[in-house]
């Protein structure tokens, strides 16, 4: 059995969204070069919703892509059954801009990694920076955060769940699950 | 966390698609359009079976299907190596249990085999511990091709349920019609296999498999109602071996001619595993037919094969 504890509000995720959207102009002096790429799945809904709030700001549409980094895996064979590749899909030509990766949750680093090298292989940015709407600690690899939505200690035992509802769930939040 | 498919365990083999069910060939499809985005970069390569080795054993010809899987293959960043028959150990008599026993010694992941003799990649797979793949084997089975075709109708059309297939030509010895007849039945298709006689043979002995499915003799009168016309390529010597009084004769009753075409319509797909034999099963003018996507299936076949490849080893 599991308990589980809200930790973000759809009002928090709105202003945590917000917040990164602000620091990411303000960080690179503007959004003239931003690309804006989510990580299959949850990253993408995310990434369009920062776009959102830069285009409610700035009145500027920010390029927006989606990666999926599947074929990047480091544990394929650890995973159990087939993972299902979905598709990148990025219109922008990367090279020579700044890419703001967006993803839910910063955990081990090993998906951030992986999306490093999936990037790379797409063209060659002049800065690939990152945005979380969570970061949970216990990484594994050198990677840290740009943006950081919410900080949350946790044990390895607990998992971080984003709900979205473009991700076909019932209302916006973050949930931790404890195991008992 | 990258979501899996929960229903099926991991596949071993890819021997035909008897084996397969409608949703895993969905899930297939559907990992192939991202491989195909793969093919469409300016570095059309992606480490997802990195230190893999394939094997490509091939004792009967080929030229697409064996560059295809290779490039597949290397697509996906697995080692492959390509063996042929001719100039091998089977010169000097080796058995093909041996050459298998020989290539998993040297550290094979999966073979792809092609062989004349039906049946002969179950022989393979039982004496195997990696994963064996399907390239053909006599009039048995060709499931890669099966599969491309599948994709091919689904990018095309939108969907493969409901639509009206016509495979058309030597059916009785084909191992791509056999392939397609499990592949396009379990997808919702409605399939029609159209010949002369003595290359298509009873009803009743494609309607114990596959009783769905229509047969018919007369391609003039199965011709409009169909989706897609999938040509089989006539092999030359089936006229020597008395099956047919003449390739012109064929050619005027079951041949892929203008005069058809045009009755066809410009939305109808017309379809060919290749090698074609151009004169015979299909004029120039409908293999070169702005509705012929038969360089898009050739093209379609390696981000299909790269589909299946990291399905069994990914």
């Amino acid at each position: 059995m599991s308990e589980q504890k809200q930790i973000m509000t759809a009002d928090e995720i709105r202003r945590a969204l917000v917040r990164i959207a602000h620091e990411i102009d303000e960080r690179n002096g503007g959004l003239a070069d931003v690309v804006l790429v989510g990580i299959r799945r949850r990253g993408a809904p995310l990434a369009e919703r920062i776009a959102a709030a830069i285009a409610d700001f700035e009145g500027l549409r920010v390029p927006v892509g989606y990666l999926d980094i599947t074929l990047y895996r480091d544990d394929l064979k650890l995973r159990g059954p087939v993972p299902l590749v979905r598709k990148t899909d990025i219109q922008t030509d990367i090279t020579g801009k700044v890419v703001v990766l967006v993803d839910d949750v910063l955990y081990t680093g090993r998906t951030v990694r992986a999306a490093l090298d999936a990037l790379t292989d797409l063209g060659r940015p002049d800065r690939i920076q990152l945005a979380v709407l969570v970061d949970r600690g216990h990484r594994e690899l050198p990677i840290r955060a740009d943006f950081v939505g919410k900080n949350v200690p946790t044990a390895r035992a607990e998992r971080i769940e984003v709900h979205l509802r473009e991700a076909g769930d019932e209302a916006d939040e973050v949930v931790i699950v404890r195991p008992r | 966390m990258a979501p899996s498919s929960t229903e099926h365990p991991r596949r071993r083999h890819a021997i035909d698609l008897d084996d397969f069910s409608s949703t895993e060939i969905e899930e297939i499809l559907t990992t192939a359009e991202s491989m195909k985005e793969v093919l469409s970069r300016e570095i059309k390569q992606v480490p997802a079976l990195r230190g893999r080795t394939i094997v490509n054993m091939f004792y009967e010809d080929s030229t697409r299907t064996r560059i295809s899987f290779e490039l597949a293959a290397r697509a996906l960043s697995a080692n492959i190596v390509n063996f042929s028959a001719r100039g091998s150990s089977v010169e000097k008599g080796e058995s093909l249990v041996d050459t298998v026993r020989t290539l998993q010694a040297l550290g094979a992941d999966i073979v792809v085999i092609r062989h004349s003799q039906a049946g002969a990649p179950y022989l393979v797979a039982r004496h195997f511990r990696g994963s064996v793949i399907n390239a053909g084997d006599g009039r048995h089975a060709h499931p890669t091709q099966a599969l491309l075709d599948l994709f091919t109708i689904r990018e095309r059309l939108g969907q493969i349920h409901g639509v009206h297939v016509l495979i058309l030509g030597d059916i009785i010895h084909s191992r791509v019609a056999r392939s397609n007849l499990w592949g396009l039945t379990r997808m919702g298709a409605r399939v029609t296999l159209c010949g002369p006689a003595t290359l298509l043979g009873p009803p009743a002995y494609w309607t114990a498999t596959w009783p769905e499915v229509r047969v018919s003799y007369h391609l003039d009168e199965v011709l409009s109602s169909a989706d897609v016309v999938m040509a089989l390529r006539l092999q030359k010597e089936r006229q020597q071996a008395g099956l047919l009084p003449s390739l012109r004769e064929y050619t005027r009753l079951y041949g892929l001619n203008p005069e058809r075409l045009a009755r066809l319509g410009e939305r109808v797909l017309i379809m060919h595993p290749g090698p074609m034999n151009e004169g015979v099963e299909i004029s120039p003018e409908a293999a070169t037919a702005p509705n012929a996507v038969i360089e898009e299936q050739v093209t379609n076949g390696v981000a299909v094969r790269m589909a299946l490849l990291y399905r069994l080893a990914g």
